[in-house]
C-alpha cells in the first residue's frame, strides 16, 4: 500500500500531464498552420465579398485553432490534475465571455444612444 | 489492508485515512495553470478595451493605413515554429538527452527573438509614421494589448535563457524538468493569446 502511494505521488510529481508524442505535436503544428493560413488568405485575397461573413469565418477559425493548441500543445483533457485544470479553464472562459460580451454590448449601446446626430434632435425633449 | 478488511468478518471496517504526503512540487502544474488563467483574464480585459476603443481613430491613421499583413503572417509563423520546437525540447527532455534539449531550447529562443524583433520593427515603423500610442484611443489600446503580449514573450525569453543556464549547470534534474514544463505551458499559452491578437486585431482590423 505504501509502495503504491509512493508510486502515485511520484507520478503526480510529473504534473499528471503527459507531454504527448512527436506525432501529436506534429499533428497540432500542421493543423495550426492550416488554420492560420486560411484566415490570412481569406482577408488578403478578399475571397468572400461580404466583410461581415469573412469576420465570422475567421473568428470561427480562431476558436478552432485555440482548441487545437489547447489539446495538442497544452495537453488539456478532463483527466489532468484530477479535472481541476479543466474546471479552472471553464471558470476562466465564463469570466472571459462575460468581460468581452458585456463590455462590447454596453459600449455599443452607449455609442448608439448617446452620439448626437444619430437621432433626430427635434424629437429630443 | 483490503485482505484484513475482508477477513474481519461482516462488520465493516473504517479507516481514518490520513492526508498522504505529496511529493515536493506535485501541485506546481495546477498552480501554474491557475496563474495562466489569471493572465488570461488580464488579456481578456485588454481585448475588451481594444474591442471598445479600437474604432476610435480621432481622425488619425486606421488599421488599413498601418498594418502590413505579410509582416504579421511572418510573425505568426515565427511563434508557431517556436511552439513546435519547444515541444521537441520537451520530448528530448523526457528522453533525458541534455544536449538535444538545450539545442531545441536555443532554437525556440531564437524564434522568440525573431518574433520580438519583427514586432519592435513594426512598432518603430508605426511610431515613425506618427502613429504613437497617444495619437488615438485605437492606438492606445493597440499598443497596450500587443505590447503586453510582447512583454510576456520578452520575459519568456529571459526565463528560457535562465533555465538553459540551470540545465547547463545542474542537468535535467527533477526541479529543472518541472521548471521547463512550467515554461512550456507559458510559451504555448502565449501562442494561444497570439491567435486572438492576429485574428481580432490584425485580420479584423483590415476588414473594417
Amino acid at each position: 500500500m505504501s509502495a503504491h502511494d509512493h508510486a502515485e505521488g511520484h507520478d503526480h510529481a510529473h504534473g499528471g500531464a503527459a507531454h504527448g508524442s512527436f506525432k501529436t505535436y506534429l499533428i497540432g503544428f500542421i493543423l495550426s498552420v492550416i488554420l492560420t493560413a486560411i484566415p490570412f488568405w481569406l482577408v488578403m485575397s478578399g475571397a468572400i465579398d461580404n466583410k461581415q461573413a469573412t469576420a465570422i469565418v475567421i473568428m470561427a477559425f480562431a476558436v478552432v485553432q485555440i482548441v487545437v493548441h489547447m489539446v495538442f500543445f497544452l495537453h488539456m483533457n478532463t483527466a489532468s490534475e484530477g479535472g481541476w485544470s479543466m474546471l479552472a479553464l471553464i471558470f476562466t472562459l465564463i469570466l472571459v465571455g462575460i468581460v468581452l460580451t458585456g463590455s462590447l454590448w454596453v459600449m455599443y449601446h452607449l455609442n448608439a444612444n448617446m452620439m448626437p446626430g444619430l437621432h433626430d434632435m427635434r424629437e429630443m425633449p | 489492508m483490503a485482505s484484513i478488511a475482508t477477513t474481519a468478518g461482516t462488520e465493516p471496517v473504517f479507516h481514518l485515512e490520513e492526508e498522504h504526503a505529496h511529493a515536493e512540487g506535485s501541485s506546481t502544474m495546477l498552480g501554474f495553470w491557475l496563474y495562466l488563467m489569471s493572465d488570461c483574464l488580464i488579456f481578456a480585459m485588454l481585448f475588451a478595451a481594444y474591442g471598445v476603443l479600437g474604432g476610435n481613430y480621432a481622425a488619425g491613421p486606421a488599421p488599413k493605413d498601418l498594418f502590413d499583413l505579410d509582416l504579421v503572417a511572418v510573425n505568426t509563423a515565427m511563434l508557431l515554429f517556436s511552439s513546435i520546437t519547444y515541444g521537441f525540447a520537451m520530448l528530448t527532455m523526457d528522453k533525458g538527452r541534455v544536449a538535444a534539449t538545450q539545442a531545441w531550447l536555443a532554437v525556440t529562443g531564437l524564434f522568440g527573438l525573431a518574433f520580438l524583433s519583427i514586432e519592435l520593427y513594426e512598432f518603430s515603423h508605426m511610431i515613425h509614421e506618427g502613429a504613437t500610442p497617444q495619437r488615438s484611443a485605437f492606438l492606445s489600446s493597440f499598443f497596450t494589448l500587443v505590447g503586453t503580449h510582447g512583454l510576456h514573450v520578452t520575459f519568456g525569453i529571459v526565463w528560457l535563457v535562465t533555465l538553459m543556464t540551470q540545465v547547463a549547470r545542474f542537468g535535467l534534474t527533477e526541479a529543472n524538468r518541472r521548471r521547463l514544463m512550467c515554461l512550456s505551458m507559458f510559451w504555448h499559452f502565449l501562442d494561444v493569446v497570439w491567435i486572438g491578437v492576429f485574428t481580432f486585431v490584425y485580420l479584423m482590423g483590415m476588414l473594417r
